[in-house]
């Protein structure tokens, strides 16, 4: 029997063949246009019809793009500038309006001459959010620290920053690059420090009243601290009773007796002269950083046995989710003025940053519901089984994994909030969208100019967004550590 | 303002809930003590209100709030420009956000008597108008029955609109529009036969057209529209000042007071009535608490009625409104002030 096999086969090959290069008709730019676009016939009509409609816009809107008209005056010269270039009959951009008001698209009133002042906070909210965004990745912190030490410096130096605030500004970027390479957490600290720093240098005015809020806050830690070994609750308790007794009753006097003895201040900016897109950003970037601890307290509350804490998060999160954000912001623009002593000046944008917040709170918490409705009955009960207690157990087993859940939901919450800022040209402040374009449209020279100013604003919107959006991608990405 | 007031009025807030309708306090007396008037305005409006590249307010209304200024607080520049919208305008003022509003808001009898507002003058007669593309080859607002009308919403324009349709037997065709500038590429783009709105908007716009010679603004002016300067019910000294601050800028024009002959006019004018308004004798201003050049620092500020006119509006800006209903008394128009006396 092994004879007969041994005969019939004569030649066994020890080498594998070379590998062929595939078939021409199945590589190259042909095969791709093939495989994907002309896959079969309802493909290829689909295909067709896209590259019609594709054709039909650009062939409506090239020209006009086409035409585009940077240095005038005013629309009317943009006019004669396109109808002498491109003949008579032609249409074009006029961007000249962007060109000559980009700084109030950008700043609103802001006055021109402290410019860098938002620069340098934006610059520093980078710092700030480094060691939060890229907590684990140290090449990707490095690189956005040193883009954004990079440019807010040249950014600032453009705007004719004072030396030593370009001095102040070099030494925290450069110094956040230096210790971002070695001990990353300790920029925590400046993270922490950023509310009260970012606010100083938007609004300016004493800075013992930030470092007031700052000791009331310390002070009430140390309360916290001394009466922990007593009873947790009890030390809770003190800690937020100081930090609000001394807010409420001392800081103001003491910030004002302060500043009587040391002068700390730099030029005070009114809520109203802010605009545009310093506007937009300065509420989205509250409302944000407020709105996810209140919407994870608010879900965690919805989600409690406690009754009464249950029915109030219940009703707190329905009521403002079932009301318009726009009702939200005329309460807070008209309704508070009726309820408040006469004579006060309750700040507008703080009214809007508080209203814009507990909106996406309310939304926030939904989300982040649904994170932990998500999460298998096992994870709890495996927490319970370690006898973690119950806050030990959310921060340690519930909440990281609820939340990487709901990172695409809580990112576009973000998202939504911040295009919402646009809003508040309804209650009389100028957002870059309409409030800004609004009154520049009102000078006589730009009037009639219409969708320039959207495409500005639209571009910077979708740049913003789109960032946020491919963060919290990369954010997926880093923390996906389940079952592929 | 100072941020650690925040807390502060926060718990002010709470403490007080439900608490008193704001403000029937000495307007004067705080505008004084702030050192700064407050002054609701238009967030954009072509000629009446508008900020330049620098942030600097200026226009029709603007020079009143700057009159007003100068008369109380001897600096025109003392003003603090509230941008309001056309939802926060009324609320704004009842409030006690704004001292004063001058934001092109027509004086209406429910105005004055159910939102508890004192319209303190007219400083602009408007009314609504029509503009047509020419080639529709319509010369009289009664020969738009069936047309598509672009038309603002949430405005008295839209009812003033229903009611002449209604009163002339005719029918139209709304097309709802938000704002000016949407009503303008809404026109121009031909979704709609005629535009209407305040007749010094319609001019404004036609002549910010690229080929304003194609439009028409037909002669039928089918509302009225006394636009002023309006306060809060309950300080009637406040409105006596701002009404007479206005007064003082129309009567000036009538009597040739300008912001050039000003000085020499105070010297040695021998007209008893421009004696009184400039302060050169009796004691007007003692009577409204304050000195007695008020009148003139108000019309140095900008002029008089005329000369704002003709600097915001007038024929020789590009808007070029002609004086019409606005001219004096005295040429034919409707500017009355009433005797300084």
């Amino acid at each position: 029997m092994s004879e007969l096999h041994a005969q019939t086969v004569p030649f066994v090959r020890d080498t594998m063949l070379p590998q062929q290069p595939p078939p021409n008709r199945e590589t190259g730019a042909l095969h791709w246009l093939r495989a994907n676009l002309f896959s079969g016939p309802i493909n290829t009509i689909l295909t067709i019809l896209g590259l019609l409609i594709i054709w039909f816009l650009v062939s409506h809107f090239w020209d006009w793009f086409a035409h585009s008209v940077w240095n005038a005056e005013s629309l009317t010269q943009c006019r004669e500038i396109i109808a002498a270039t491109w003949g008579e009959d032609a249409r074009g951009a006029c961007w000249a309006v962007i060109r000559e008001r980009w700084h109030q698209y950008m700043f609103g009133f802001y006055p021109r001459e402290l410019y860098f002042r938002p620069i340098i906070a934006f610059g520093f909210l980078f710092v700030a959010l480094a060691p939060v965004l890229f907590s684990e990745s140290v090449r990707i912190r490095r690189i956005v620290l040193i883009v954004a030490a990079a440019a807010t410096l040249i950014l600032s130096v453009m705007v004719g920053a004072p030396l030593p605030w370009l001095v102040f500004a070099a030494i925290v970027m450069i110094g956040a690059v230096v210790v971002a390479e070695r001990n990353a957490p300790w920029l925590l600290i400046f993270s922490a420090l950023y509310p009260l720093l970012g606010v100083w240098m938007l609004w300016g005015g004493s800075a013992w009243g930030e470092l007031s809020v700052l000791a009331s806050v310390a002070l009430g830690w140390l309360a916290w601290r001394l009466s922990v070994r007593i009873s947790p609750l009890i030390a809770v308790i003190a800690g937020v009773a100081v930090t609000l007794a001394l807010l409420l009753f001392v800081a103001g006097d003491a910030a004002e007796d302060l500043q009587s003895l040391i002068p700390l201040d730099i030029t005070a900016i009114d809520s109203d002269q802010f605009g545009g897109f310093l506007l937009s950003i300065t509420i989205g970037v509250a409302g944000i950083a407020l709105s996810l601890p209140l919407g994870i307290i608010l879900a965690l509350a919805r989600r409690s046995d406690m009754f009464l804490v249950n029915k109030l998060a219940v009703v707190f999160i329905e009521f403002i989710r079932g009301v318009p954000l726009i009702t939200l912001l005329f309460v807070a623009s008209l309704l508070l003025n009726y309820f408040l002593p006469p004579g006060t000046n309750f700040d507008i944008i703080l009214r809007v940053i508080i209203m814009v917040t507990i909106f996406a709170a309310a939304y926030m918490a939904e989300v982040i519901r649904g994170g932990l409705a998500a999460l298998p009955k096992g994870q709890y009960e495996a927490a319970d089984a370690l006898g973690l207690d119950y806050w030990k157990a959310q921060r340690l087993i519930i909440l990281p994994q609820a939340l990487k859940i709901s990172i695409p939901g809580i990112v576009s919450t973000f998202i939504g909030m911040f295009k919402d800022t646009t809003l508040v040209v309804f209650v009389g402040l100028f957002d870059p969208l309409k409030g800004i374009s609004d009154f520049v449209r009102a000078n006589f020279a730009w009037k009639g100019v219409y969708w320039e100013p959207f495409i500005f604003t639209g571009a910077i919107f979708f740049i913003i967004c789109f960032s946020m959006s491919r963060y919290s991608m990369y954010l997926e990405r880093r923390l996906q550590r389940d079952h592929r | 303002m100072k941020r650690t007031a925040f807390l502060g009025t926060l718990t002010a807030a709470t403490l007080l809930g439900g608490g008193a309708f704001a403000a029937e306090g000495d307007t004067l007396a705080e505008v004084k003590a702030r050192d700064e008037l407050i002054c609701g305005v238009n967030t954009g409006l072509v000629g009446f209100a508008a900020p330049d590249a620098n942030g600097n307010w200026a226009g029709f209304d603007i020079a009143v709030c700057k009159a007003v200024a100068a008369a109380v607080l001897g600096d025109p520049s003392k003003v603090k420009y509230v941008p309001t919208t056309g939802q926060t305008r009324f609320t704004a003022l009842s409030s006690g956000e704004v001292d004063v509003l001058a934001r092109n808001s027509t004086w209406t009898y429910s105005r004055d008597t159910d939102l508890k507002l004192d319209f303190v003058g007219v400083n602009y007669y408007d009314g609504q108008g029509f503009m047509v593309n020419k080639d529709l080859g319509v010369t009289s607002a009664k020969e738009l029955d069936g047309a598509t009308i672009c038309i603002q919403t949430g405005t008295t324009t839209e009812l003033n609109l229903a009611d002449y349709f209604r009163a002339n037997n005719m029918s139209y065709q709304p097309v709802n529009i938000d704002s000016n500038a949407e009503g303008e590429q809404q026109y121009m783009a031909g979704a709609c036969d005629a535009y209407t709105t305040d007749a010094s908007g319609l001019a404004a716009t036609r002549a910010a057209f690229a080929d304003p010679e194609n439009h028409i603004i037909l002669p039928e002016i089918i509302s009225k529209e006394p636009l002023g300067p309006a306060v809060r019910h309950g300080d009637n000294n406040w409105g006596d000042i701002v009404r007479w601050t206005l007064n003082a800028l129309i009567a000036a024009e009538e009597y040739g007071v300008t912001s050039t002959n000003l000085e020499e006019l105070s010297a040695n004018s021998a007209n008893p009535e421009v004696q009184r308004l400039l302060g050169t004798s009796d004691e007007l201003g003692a009577m409204m608490g304050l000195d007695n050049e008020w009148a003139k620092r108000a019309i140095a500020a900008s002029g008089n009625y005329g000369e704002i006119f003709a600097a915001t509006i007038g024929e020789q800006t590009p808007i070029g409104l002609a004086r019409g209903l606005n001219a004096q008394w005295t040429q034919g128009g409707l500017m009355y002030a009433p005797p300084f006396r």
